[in-house]
C-alpha cells in the first residue's frame, strides 16, 4: 500500500471538504469510507443553511470549500430566511437533491489532483510515542501517513433503534466501525454516547396533497457561493407541504409511549433538545394541540417525502398508525421507517482549536465525532481541519478563526473550550458578535484567510479585491458628497418622502443613515454604478454604522484577553491560591490565552487575575 | 488594554477627609467632566487643583474638593492616576464616587490597583506572592459579602426581571433561529416596546427602592427644628437616652449642630439637634439658625417641634411650609402635652403628629412608630444593602437602563428587532452580573423549553 501525507477517514460533509482542502494544498491524500456510494450522504433532512447554519455555508466558501459550490449545483428549492429582520440574521435555505447532491461531490473529489478514495471501515490507529502514523482496516490492511483526520460521523459503534429493536448499523444499513472507538478509549480519549433521529419517509404517490398547504420557494434567485450564478429553475421551483399532528396522532403517541426506544429505556445516548422526536414534543409540550410538520422533497429522481418534525422511536406498526393519523396522509405508504441513532463522540475538549487532538499528535477530528450536529456544522470543521493538517505539515501556524470573525469560529471554541453534552447545533444565539457574522459579508471577513492558505484562486481574489475597493469608493464617495437645503433638493426629498433639510450642508453618507432611503434614491445626486454586491455592503456599513461599531467594540475587549497567550509549558499546579475548580479545569482544557481560559466555566474572574499576575511574574507575558 | 478603574481608598466612614482614586487611561477625563474648576486635561502633572464636584444631571453640587492630577508614568499603576479629596461623609463619598462610575469608570476589583502597579512593574517581583493574597483573599472576602446581599428581595426582583427579559429574548430569538415556527408570535419593535417599557419600569423602581436603602445604611438625615424654646433638645436626649444637647429654659442655647444617632429596628437615624429657627440679631446665634435652615434643606426627615402651652405663631407656620416646600417627609411633634393646650391643631397641615411631653416616655415611641412607617421600614430586607455591593449593584443597574434606554431610540428609529435584541440582551447581561448568574447557555435553555422547536 501506498503511503499519504494525510489521511480522512469518512467520507461525510466533513470528511470531503478535509479531504478537498487537503489535496488542494497540495498534499497526498488519501479519504477512506465505508461506502463509496455513500460519500456527502445526507441521511436526514433534504437541506443545507437555514439560520446560524447558512451562513457557515457561506463561510466555507470564503474560505476556500466546496460545501456551497456544491449545494448550489444540486438544489430543489431556495429561500432567504428572515427577510423581515435586519441583515445580520438573513440567511439562505436550499433543499437539496439527495441524488445530485452527493453525486457532484463525488464528481469533484474523484477529479481532484493528489486525493485518492478507498472503501474500507478503520479499526484501529498506529500511533508511536503519541504520534499518529497511520491507520489499520478491518481487514488489517496497514496505511500510514503523517497525519489522519477522523470525521466518522455517527458510525462510531453506531446502533439504530425503533422501540426496543437494536440493530447495530449505521445509516442505511452500513456497516459501523465496531472498534475504532475502543481503541481510542485505551488511547486516553473519554468517549460519550450521542443519540439523534430521522423521521420516517413517505410515498409521494400515496399522499393527498390537497389537504396540505403549499411552500413555495422564494421569486429571487440566490446561490450560496460568491462566485457562482443561479443554476436551478428559479420559476419553477420544487415545493414542500406544510401538514400538523392532531388529537389522533397524540393520543397514539401516548398510548404507546413506552414502546418507543427513549421511553421505553432502550437508549443510552444523549439526544439534541433542538431535534425533539414526536414523542418528546407530545410529552413535553401536552398543552399544545397540533405540531408543524414539513413534507419535503428528496429528489426528483425518486418519491422518497421526508416528514420533518416526525422524527420518532416507535416501532413500525405504530408508526404506521401514527402517519395515517395525518391529514392527507391516511393512505400514506412508508418508504422508510424513522429510527433513532446512537453513536459514540469524543469529548471535545480533548481537542485543540486547530482541531487537532489534545492526546496524540497530528491526529484531527471533525464532525459528529467531536459532539456536533447538522452537515454544515461538520463541514465547517472539515474545512478547518483539512487546512491545519495541510499547514502542520507545512510548519505553519494553525488558522484559527476568532469568535468576531466566523460562525465557525464560535463553533470551534465553544466546542474546545466548554465541551457539550448533547448534539451541539449551531444557532445565532451562540454569537456574541452577530451583527459582524453576517451572511453578506462572509467574503469580506475570511476571504483573505481562504487566499492565504491557498484555497483560493488568484482569480477569485482580484475578484474579491476589486469588490472591497469598490466599496471605499462608494463610501468615499458618499462621503464627500456634500448637499444643501436648496429648494431643488428639498423638493427632491418632498417626492421620496423623506424629511427636508432645514440648515447646513450634510453629506449623502448622513442622508443614506435614514431607514427609508437607500442608495437607489441617492442616484439623483451622484452617479452610483457598481455591483448588487457593492450597494448593499455599503449600504448596511452606513445604516447600521453606530450597532457595527458598538459591536466592534465589544469584540476589541474580547480580543484584547485573546492576545494574552498562555503558554503551552505552563505548570498550574505551581500556581498558588487558584480555586480548586479552576485549577482542574485549566489543566483539562490547556487554554491558549486568557481570553479562552475567561470563557471557561468555573474559571472566576479572580483565579484570571492570579493567572495573569502568575505569568508577569514569571516573565511569559 | 486597561480600562478606567475607580475606588474609595480610605476607609470609610473614618476620619473627616476620603479619598476616591481613579487610574487608566480615561481618569481625567472622566474627572474633568464631573469637576468644576480648572481644566483638568490641561493643568501639568503632579499638581493639586482646588474646585467643586458637579452632578452634571441635577445640576447640583456634590463637594468642595481637591483634585490631584498625576500623569503616567510616574504614578502608583503607571497610568494616569487622578486622586480626589472630599470632605463629606459616607453620602458624599460615594455620591462622588458613583458619579465617576457614571462618568465612565469601572468600580476596581478588590486589590486592583496594586494589580495594575505590579503588572506595570512599579512593585518589586518579591511581592507577587503577597499580591497574589491580597487579591485572593479580597475577593474572597467580596465575593461573601456578594452573596451575603444576594439573599435578600433585592436580588430576587432582579432575577425575576432578567426572567421576563429572558423570555422576551427567546421570543425574539426563537423567530430568528426558527423563521417557519408558527406557534410563536412573530415579534415586532411594537409587540417588544410595551414589554421593555415594563421592564424599564420595574427596573427604574429597583434602582430607585436601592438609592433609598442606601440612605437607610448610611443613615436617615434628621432634622429636629422648631422655635427656640420649644423642646428639641430635651426630645433629642429622650431619643438619644444621653444629655448631649445642653438644655436650658434660656432661649437659643443650643447653638451648635449636635449629632446623635439612634437605631430604629436596625436602621440608623443621623439626628441634627439645630439652634432654634427665629430672628435674631445675636451674630452668634444668626450662625446656627442659618445652619439650622440650611441642615432642614439637607435632611431626608425634618421634626417640627412645636410648643402646646402656645398657640401657633407665625414663625411655627413659616417653619411649617419651609418643610413642605422642600417637599420633606415631616412629622410634627407637639411637646409639653402636659401643660395646657393652647394650639390650635386646626391649623397645622400635616398629617404625621405625634404628642410628648418631656417628662415620661410615652410620645417618644409613638414617634418612632410613625418614623418607621414614613419610610416603610418594616417593609424594608436591611441585609439587602450592605454597602460595596450596593455601589455596584445599582451602577450595573444603571447601566442596563441605559442600554434600555438606546433600545427605545432603536425602536424610534425602525431598526430591525434583531439588532434591538442584542442590545437587550446587554442589558440582561448586566443584570446577571449582580446576581452572579452568567450562565452562557441560558438564553438556549429558555428557548428549548419555552418553545417545542425541531425538525
Amino acid at each position: 500500500m501506498n503511503e499519504y501525507e494525510i489521511i480522512v477517514v469518512g467520507g461525510g460533509h466533513a470528511g470531503c471538504e478535509a479531504s478537498l482542502a487537503a489535496a488542494r494544498m497540495n498534499h497526498k491524500t488519501l479519504l477512506i469510507t465505508g461506502n463509496k456510494k455513500n460519500i456527502a450522504d445526507m441521511p436526514c433532512n433534504p437541506s443545507i443553511g437555514g439560520p446560524a447554519k447558512g451562513i457557515i455555508v457561506r463561510e466555507i466558501d470564503a474560505l476556500g470549500g466546496e460545501m456551497a459550490n456544491n449545494i448550489d449545483h444540486s438544489c430543489l428549492q431556495v429561500k432567504m430566511l428572515n427577510t423581515k429582520k435586519g441583515p445580520a440574521v438573513r440567511a439562505l435555505r436550499a433543499q437539496g437533491d439527495k441524488v445530485t447532491y452527493p453525486e457532484a461531490m463525488i464528481k469533484t473529489l474523484e477529479n481532484q489532483p493528489n486525493l485518492t478514495i478507498l472503501e474500507g471501515i478503520v479499526e484501529d490507529l498506529i500511533v508511536e510515542n503519541n504520534i499518529i502514523k497511520g491507520i489499520i482496516l478491518d481487514d488489517q490492511t496497514i496505511i500510514k501517513s503523517q497525519i489522519v483526520i477522523l470525521t466518522t460521523g455517527t458510525y462510531l459503534k453506531a446502533v439504530i433503534l425503533r422501540g426496543s429493536t437494536k440493530t447495530s448499523s449505521g445509516p442505511h444499513g452500513e456497516k459501523p466501525s465496531k472498534h475504532l472507538s475502543d481503541n481510542l478509549k485505551k488511547l486516553g480519549f473519554t468517549i460519550q454516547r450521542l443519540k439523534t433521529g430521522t423521521p420516517p419517509r413517505i410515498a409521494k404517490n400515496s399522499i393527498d396533497f390537497s389537504k396540505t398547504s403549499l411552500e413555495p420557494g422564494d421569486s429571487i434567485g440566490y446561490t450560496f457561493s460568491f462566485d457562482n450564478k443561479p443554476m436551478y429553475d428559479v420559476a419553477n421551483q420544487i415545493s414542500c407541504h406544510l401538514v400538523y399532528s392532531n388529537d389522533k396522532t397524540h393520543k397514539i403517541i401516548m398510548d404507546n409511549l413506552d414502546k418507543s426506544s427513549m421511553y421505553g429505556g432502550y437508549v443510552e445516548g444523549i439526544g439534541p433538545r433542538y431535534c425533539p422526536s414526536i414523542e418528546d414534543k407530545v410529552v413535553r409540550f401536552k398543552d399544545k394541540e397540533r405540531h408543524q410538520l414539513f413534507l419535503e422533497p428528496e429528489s426528483i429522481y425518486y418519491d422518497d417525502i421526508y416528514i420533518q418534525g416526525f422524527s420518532t422511536s416507535m416501532p413500525e406498526d405504530v408508526q404506521e398508525k401514527m402517519v395515517h393519523s395525518l391529514e392527507g396522509l391516511e393512505k400514506a405508504e412508508i418508504l422508510k421507517y424513522a429510527y433513532a441513532i446512537e453513536y459514540d463522540a469524543i469529548d471535545p475538549l480533548q481537542i485543540k482549536q486547530s482541531l487537532e487532538t489534545k492526546i496524540i499528535e497530528n491526529l484531527y477530528t471533525a464532525g459528529q465525532i467531536n459532539g456536533t450536529s447538522g452537515y454544515e456544522e461538520a463541514a465547517g470543521q472539515g474545512l478547518i481541519a483539512g487546512i491545519n493538517a495541510a499547514r502542520k505539515l507545512e510548519k505553519k501556524p494553525p488558522l484559527i478563526l476568532k469568535r468576531n470573525e466566523a460562525y465557525i469560529g464560535v463553533l470551534i471554541d465553544d466546542l474546545v473550550t466548554k465541551g457539550t453534552k448533547e448534539p451541539y447545533r449551531m444557532l445565532t444565539s451562540r454569537a456574541e458578535y452577530r451583527l459582524l457574522l453576517r451572511h453578506d459579508n462572509a467574503d469580506i471577513r475570511l476571504r483573505e484567510y481562504g487566499y492565504q492558505v491557498g484555497l483560493i484562486s488568484e482569480e477569485k481574489y482580484e475578484k474579491f479585491i476589486k469588490k472591497q475597493q469598490n466599496i471605499n469608493k462608494l463610501t468615499n464617495l458618499l462621503k464627500s458628497t456634500k448637499i444643501t437645503p436648496k429648494k431643488e433638493v428639498n423638493d427632491y426629498f418632498e417626492k421620496i418622502n423623506t424629511p427636508k433639510l432645514s440648515e447646513g450642508s450634510t453629506t449623502l453618507f448622513d442622508i443614506l443613515k435614514r431607514p427609508e432611503i437607500n442608495l437607489s434614491h441617492l442616484k439623483h445626486f451622484i452617479d452610483i454604478d457598481f455591483d448588487i454586491e457593492v450597494i448593499e455592503q455599503v449600504e448596511i456599513n452606513t445604516k447600521y454604522e453606530g450597532y457595527i461599531a458598538k459591536a466592534n467594540r465589544e469584540a476589541q475587549k474580547m480580543l484584547d484577553l485573546e492576545n494574552i497567550k498562555i503558554p503551552t509549558d505552563i505548570n498550574y499546579d505551581k500556581i498558588n491560591n487558584l480555586a480548586s475548580e479552576a485549577l482542574q479545569k485549566l489543566k483539562e482544557i490547556k487554554p491558549t490565552s486568557i481570553g479562552q481560559a475567561s470563557r471557561i466555566s468555573g474559571v472566576n474572574p479572580a483565579d484570571i487575575s492570579i493567572l495573569m499576575v502568575y505569568l508577569k511574574k514569571e516573565k511569559k507575558i | 488594554m486597561n480600562d478606567t478603574i475607580v475606588a474609595i481608598s480610605t476607609a470609610l466612614g473614618v476620619g473627616a477627609i476620603s479619598i476616591i482614586r481613579i487610574s487608566g487611561q480615561n481618569s481625567i477625563s472622566i474627572v474633568n467632566k464631573m469637576f468644576k474648576g480648572k481644566n483638568l486635561e490641561k493643568v501639568d502633572t503632579h499638581t493639586i487643583n482646588y474646585g467643586y464636584i458637579i452632578d452634571n444631571e441635577k445640576n447640583e453640587v456634590i463637594d468642595e474638593v481637591l483634585v490631584s492630577i498625576m500623569k503616567a508614568p510616574k504614578t502608583f499603576t503607571t497610568e494616569d492616576v487622578v486622586e480626589i479629596n472630599c470632605h463629606g461623609g459616607i453620602a458624599t463619598t460615594k455620591k462622588v464616587l458613583e458619579l465617576v462610575v457614571t462618568n465612565g469608570a469601572r468600580l476596581a476589583e478588590p486589590g486592583e490597583f496594586t494589580k495594575r502597579a505590579f503588572l506595570n512593574g512599579r512593585i518589586d517581583l518579591v511581592n507577587a506572592e503577597a499580591v497574589i493574597n491580597l487579591i485572593n483573599g479580597t475577593s474572597e472576602k467580596a465575593r461573601k459579602v456578594a452573596m451575603k446581599s444576594l439573599e435578600g428581595a433585592t436580588s430576587k426582583k432582579i432575577r425575576n426581571l432578567r426572567q421576563k427579559m429572558l423570555e422576551l429574548l427567546a421570543s425574539i430569538e426563537v423567530n430568528i433561529d426558527y423563521p417557519e415556527y408558527q406557534d410563536a408570535i412573530e415579534m415586532t419593535n411594537e409587540l417588544v416596546k410595551p414589554q421593555i417599557d415594563i421592564i424599564q419600569k420595574e427596573l427604574i423602581k429597583i434602582i430607585n427602592d436601592s438609592e433609598n436603602g442606601q440612605v437607610l445604611t448610611t443613615g436617615i438625615k434628621t432634622a429636629i427644628v422648631g422655635r427656640p424654646n420649644v423642646g428639641k433638645s430635651s426630645l433629642l436626649n429622650k431619643l438619644l437616652d444621653e444629655e448631649k444637647a445642653i438644655v436650658t429654659d434660656i432661649e437659643g442655647t443650643t447653638r451648635d449642630i449636635v449629632e446623635g444617632e439612634i437605631t430604629i429596628d436596625g436602621v440608623l437615624l443621623k439626628i441634627i439637634d439645630t439652634a432654634g429657627i427665629r430672628e435674631t440679631n445675636d451674630i452668634v446665634e444668626k450662625i446656627g439658625v442659618d445652619k439650622s435652615l440650611k441642615m432642614m434643606e439637607e435632611s431626608e426627615l425634618v421634626i417640627i417641634v412645636l410648643n402646646n402651652n402656645e398657640e401657633l405663631k407665625d414663625e411655627d407656620k413659616e417653619i411649617i411650609s419651609t418643610a413642605k416646600a422642600n417637599n420633606k417627609k415631616t412629622i410634627i411633634v407637639i411637646n409639653k402635652n402636659d401643660l395646657e393646650s393652647k394650639i390650635n391643631i386646626k391649623e397645622i397641615e400635616c398629617p404625621n403628629i405625634v404628642y410628648t411631653n418631656t417628662i415620661d416616655a410615652k410620645g417618644i415611641d409613638d414617634l418612632k412608630d410613625k418614623i418607621k412607617t414614613l419610610f416603610n421600614l418594616n417593609m424594608l430586607e436591611k441585609s439587602d444593602f450592605t454597602y460595596l455591593s450596593n455601589v455596584r449593584q445599582i451602577s450595573l443597574a444603571k447601566e442596563a437602563k441605559s442600554i434600555l434606554e438606546e433600545v427605545y431610540v432603536s425602536i424610534t428609529n425602525e431598526i430591525p428587532i434583531d439588532m434591538i435584541e442584542i442590545d437587550i440582551k446587554r442589558a440582561w447581561n448586566k443584570l446577571g452580573e449582580i446576581t452572579g448568574d452568567v450562565y452562557s447557555e441560558e438564553l438556549i435553555d429558555q428557548l428549548f423549553s419555552q418553545f417545542c422547536l425541531g425538525k
